[in-house]
């Protein structure tokens, strides 16, 4: 604000260039310019001084209004921001005429940033300043003749309404009713969706005398995208009531609503079920919700079925401690069971991706006798989504009887993920590998599922080559180095003889991996010779990774096999007839760190080893 | 009915170039927009015109009812899919609008692969006066600039077109309907196989709900032909096939309605069976009656309208050209037995029109049951003249003013019209040319 006075109609001064410059960018045939420009509006208003920002400025911004959307986009945010540049708060209302041609634009993400900025601003209008200017201004945009700027009128009515006389409350009550009956679905549905944030503004006794009738007519409307708005607003309203007024005002509309014809509005119901519970409160939940979500449950629309299923543990956990044990095992587990052979999958998976959580709520007994049964069979499900969704939850259950009651049908189930056709799905299970090793131990480890681990190494597929390298690595870091040495490094070693250079690679990935984890000992002694050897190899592609994992694994070395092993071979690799060996060995001699990344474009192992197709180098 | 049709006055017809109609100007798809203010019409080229209508003025009061040039726009490119090697034209399958949400208009218009939202706006004022360059638009010395100017000027009315959202990447067969849902805020599409129901603001995805694409495709004996939404129930729709039914779905059962809650459909006359029996049964149009209550269908032959509540047999079926039954062997050897003919209803439902050859159209009265064949040509009739009735003569002797079956010229057809949605206008397009007519004038 300081600068105002200097820049402002001084003559010639040097400093109206880049602002004239701004100013000029606004009317810039790139759209990109006035992009720019108008994001530096305040800087325009700051040289223009507050009077010209007022008196030019936004008139002229006023009239822009048939810019590109990205353009009025970032108009309507500054114009909240632009309080003290036309004066404070005193002058704050000289913003209301551009931001109201903002909030009637047909695209609707600008019209709500317009509608944000009109509510920031709002605060700052004096009480009387919001009725003169404010006010007035929700009443044009409510009563006009577009639905574009009734839709936006909707989200203003709960800034003013705790700031005004009560005569003007009345008024703003009134043009919100009629807007809840518009003739166009768009200013409805954007009634419904601010029904309950008005609400909250409203006296008690109005909310009951208004809000419930109206909140009654929407939930009931012809519409079904209406309709199911009002199931949000009816989390809202229900909060504020008081609990003994519930019953007769919310519950016969929410009923209704838990039994839409609409299968979109009954999946509003199962989705908003958590929050609907917290506010009705336990005692109608025990009698209401209970049944209406068993019947949600059972919805013969699988897409509600599945929304009812991703919410049975948060419901079962939000029951009220005395009868929630009684109602699980009579209502909402019968219904469980038959979700586990639903014949959608993604209600079953859905289903799978909470059902482990219940076993912390029932405890080990119910659990044993009535989850793991379920469990079982969602191992044994033919959807691969189901069984990994019951893995990547085995923590809760490990919790509370031990992950040994599974364990012989979880063996199974991983084996069968681990071969799945799809390598989506075998990378999906190699992920909780470490998880799964943890929680079952080692000896099962070893005894049963290290097998896998090995064969994932030479997975046809890269990504899964990749991520089995770093599952050992992971491995390694749980069950140490000695482990590593007797298992794991043997047979990573081994491959290095493997006929397929593919193959032989993973052993140097492997090695990359694993010598930080393993120490100086292991990766001298036993990863160091076999790395050196590959330095002959015929395909240099092996080479040069060979340089790689020189320079990788050098840091874990001792000084002395650096002198000795490692840099003679470098320098062999160094006159290298391949240029890229060369370059790699080079890199390696120099000891810069890169992050070279490269990438074989065609990966076939049965067309022999391939060259270097694209190298996209990364700078450091 | 007579009455209106006598009272039919040419009164205005567009003119393209007539001698130098080349492919990409035939007409393909003709809409007025919710008020009739506005009628679009889209072509083979890709482009779409916008008209105006003429308000009314006292100087020249006959010419209310007049429709201009509003704007012109190309909507579609032709495009080449490298991934299927398939070239995807550009022609405009169809248009429907908006409704009206402020001063601008809105359009959707699809051709076999894409569907695009339309902005079709007024501007009147642009920038003048500025700071670093004077009025003959020479840069200024930066160091004379004292002042800082920003100023608007008002000019000539200017209207643009700009395209606002492109839907695209979710049909893997030609799209040859589009609907808007009366919630405004849901349109769908149609190809042979599926129907997908998008979110006017959201391009990026859509949802699928009609897929009758068999898992083998050698199975396949019936493809989507048309479909469309109730007028004012959200949830209803409509499909027809080639197979001459028409299934009606609810879109609150499920959320996907492979299983329709109404299927009409005619069971066939055995005495009319014959090798072409099927192909003329393939519904080309199907359409609602702007009250809701009534479907309107057109097969080759017939125009038949449905209640909602008889899925037996339609309530009334109109002969269209049942003279070209005879014909229906040369028909299929010029491929015109696979013409997708069009039909509309008028303002108030009780009128119906649809085009036939020859540029001929066809209108039946609901409630008369009196029909009239019209003609739209340059030849025939002359601007704000009555529009004569015109008789086809089968066998016998042929009376004045009567045309021959076998004169009729087939490379003339009236696939595409639209009746203003509250007033006595139609708008026909024969191919390269679009005719206006209306019933009186001032």
């Amino acid at each position: 604000m300081q600068h105002k006075s200097k820049m402002a109609g001084a003559d010639g001064d040097d400093s109206l260039y880049p602002i004239a410059v701004l100013i000029d960018e606004l009317r810039n045939e790139d759209v990109q310019l006035r992009l720019n420009s108008i994001k530096k509006l305040s800087t325009i208003a700051l040289a223009l001084g507050v009077e010209r920002t007022r008196t030019e400025l936004l008139p002229f911004l006023t009239d822009t209004i048939y810019d590109e959307d990205e353009v009025l986009l970032a108009l309507a945010e500054q114009l909240g921001n632009f309080t003290m540049l036309v004066g404070g708060p005193e002058y704050v209302h000289c913003l209301l005429p551009p931001l109201e041609s903002l909030a009637t634009v047909e695209e609707t993400v600008v019209r709500d940033k317009a509608v944000e900025s009109l509510r920031k601003i709002s605060q700052e209008h004096s009480p009387v300043d919001l009725e003169v200017h404010f006010e007035p201004l929700v009443k044009r945009l409510a009563s006009g003749d577009w639905f574009t700027s009734r839709t936006s009128a909707c989200g203003l009515f709960s800034v003013c309404y705790p700031r005004v006389s009560s005569t003007v409350k009345a008024e703003i009550r009134q043009h919100f009713r009629t807007l809840c009956s518009d003739d166009t679905p768009m200013v409805r549905r954007a009634a419904a969706s601010k029904l309950g944030e008005f609400a909250k503004v409203l006296e008690l006794d109005y909310v009951k005398s208004d809000i419930i009738s109206l909140f009654t007519a929407l939930a009931s409307d012809e519409q079904d995208s209406v309709r199911l708005l009002a199931v949000e607003a009816c989390v809202s309203i229900a909060t504020l009531l008081p609990q003994e007024d519930l019953e007769t005002l919310v519950m016969p509309t929410l009923r209704q609503a838990a039994e839409d014809k609409s299968w979109r509005v009954r999946y509003m119901v199962a989705d908003k079920f958590s929050e609907l519970q917290k506010a009705v409160g336990p005692e109608i939940t025990k009698n209401d919700l209970v049944p209406a979500f068993q019947n949600l449950l059972k919805d013969c629309e699988a897409e509600v079925r599945a929304a009812a299923a991703n919410k049975v543990k948060e419901f079962c956990e939000n029951l009220p401690e005395d009868s929630r044990e009684t109602i699980i095992m009579t209502h909402i587990l019968p219904c469980v069971k038959e979700l586990v052979s639903d014949t959608n999958q993604h209600v079953k998976s859905a289903l799978a991706s909470v059902i482990m959580g219940l076993s912390t709520i029932l405890g080990k007994d119910n659990t044993v006798e009535h989850l793991l049964p379920l469990f079982l069979a969602q191992l044994k499900d033919e959807c691969p989504e189901v069984r990994l969704n019951i893995i990547s939850n085995l923590d809760c259950v490990n919790e509370v009887i031990g992950i040994r009651q599974l364990s012989q049908s979880l063996l199974p189930a991983i084996v069968e993920l681990a071969e799945d056709a799809k390598w989506r799905v075998r990378l999906a299970i190699i992920e909780y590998m470490p998880l799964l090793a943890g929680q079952l131990g080692v000896e099962f480890f070893d005894e049963k599922l290290n097998t896998l681990c090995m064969a994932w190494l030479i997975d046809h597929v890269y990504a899964i080559r990749e991520a089995a390298t770093c599952n050992l690595m992971k491995l390694v870091e749980k069950f140490g180095a000695e482990w590593a040495q007797n298992t794991i490094v043997p047979k990573v070693l081994g491959m290095a003889n493997d006929p397929n250079y593919l193959h032989r690679m993973t052993t140097l990935f492997c090695i990359n991996a694993l010598s930080e984890v393993c120490g100086q000992d292991i990766t001298t002694k036993q990863m160091l010779p076999v790395v050196l050897k590959m330095s002959n190899d015929q395909v240099a592609n092996v080479r040069f990774n060979v340089a790689k994992s020189l320079q990788k694994i050098g840091p874990v070395l001792d000084s002395n096999a650096l002198q000795t092993e490692v840099k003679p071979v470098l320098e062999k690799l160094d006159t290298d007839t391949d240029m890229d060996v060369k370059y790699f060995a080079q890199e390696a001699i120099s000891g810069k760190y890169t992050t070279l990344s490269i990438f074989f474009l065609y990966e076939v192992a049965s067309l022999g080893p391939l060259h270097l197709v694209i190298l996209i180098h990364f700078s450091p | 009915m007579d009455e209106e049709i006598d009272t039919r006055k040419i009164n205005n017809s567009f003119l393209r170039d007539h001698n130098y109609a080349t492919e990409a100007d035939i007409i393909s798809t003709v809409e007025f927009n919710p008020t009739g203010e506005l009628l679009a019409t889209g072509d083979k080229g890709g482009r779409v015109v916008v008209f105006q209508r003429e308000q009314e003025s006292k100087n020249q009061p006959h010419r209310r009812g007049e429709y201009n040039v509003y704007s012109t726009f190309q909507s579609h490119e032709p495009e080449f899919d490298y991934l299927k090697s398939l070239e995807i034209e550009e022609k405009i399958n169809k248009i429907r609008w908006l409704p009206q949400q402020n001063a601008a208009y809105f359009l959707l218009s699809t051709n076999d692969k894409t569907v695009k939202l339309w902005k079709v706006s007024e501007r009147d004022k642009r920038p003048e006066g500025y700071n670093l360059k004077d009025e003959e638009g020479r840069i200024r010395d930066p160091t004379t600039i004292t002042a800082l100017r920003i100023l608007l000027q008002p000019m000539d009315l200017m209207v643009e077109a700009t395209p606002r959202r492109v839907f695209s990447n979710a049909h893997t067969y030609h799209i040859n309907s589009i609907s808007v849902n009366s919630d405004y805020e849901t349109y769908m599409s149609t190809d042979d196989l599926r129907i997908n129901l998008w979110n006017l603001e959201i391009t990026n995805r859509s949802f699928n709900i009609v897929d009758i694409k068999p898992a083998n495709m050698e199975m396949l004996t019936e493809v989507i032909t048309a479909a469309e939404f109730q007028p004012s129930q959200c949830n209803t729709f409509v499909y027809s096939s080639s197979k001459g039914s028409i299934r009606l779905c609810d879109m609150r059962a499920s959320a996907l309605c492979d299983n329709h809650s109404k299927l009409f459909e005619e069971p066939e006359d055995p005495s009319n069976r014959s090798f072409f029996s099927e192909i003329i049964s393939s519904i080309s149009d199907v359409k609602f009656s702007h009250s809701g209550r009534y479907l309107m269908t057109r097969d080759y032959l017939t125009v038949k309208v449905w209640d909602l509540n008889m899925e037996s047999k339609p309530l009334e079926t109109y002969q269209v050209h049942d003279y070209l039954r005879s014909k229906l062997c040369s028909l299929y050897e010029n491929d015109c037995i696979f013409d997708k003919f069009e039909c509309v209803w008028n303002g108030s439902d009780s009128v119906i029109m649809t085009g036939s050859y020859n540029n001929f159209f066809r209108m039946f009265d609901r409630n008369t049951k009196r029909d009239v064949t019209l003609e739209a040509s340059r030849e025939n009739s002359k601007p704000r003249a009555i529009l004569k009735p015109r008789k086809v003569c089968v066998g016998g002797k042929r009376r004045k003013d009567e045309i021959s079956v076998d004169s009729l010229d087939f490379s003339k057809k009236i696939l595409h019209s639209a009746w203003h949605p509250s007033e006595n206008i139609i708008a026909v397009a024969a191919t390269n040319n679009l005719y206006i007519f209306q019933d009186k004038v001032n």
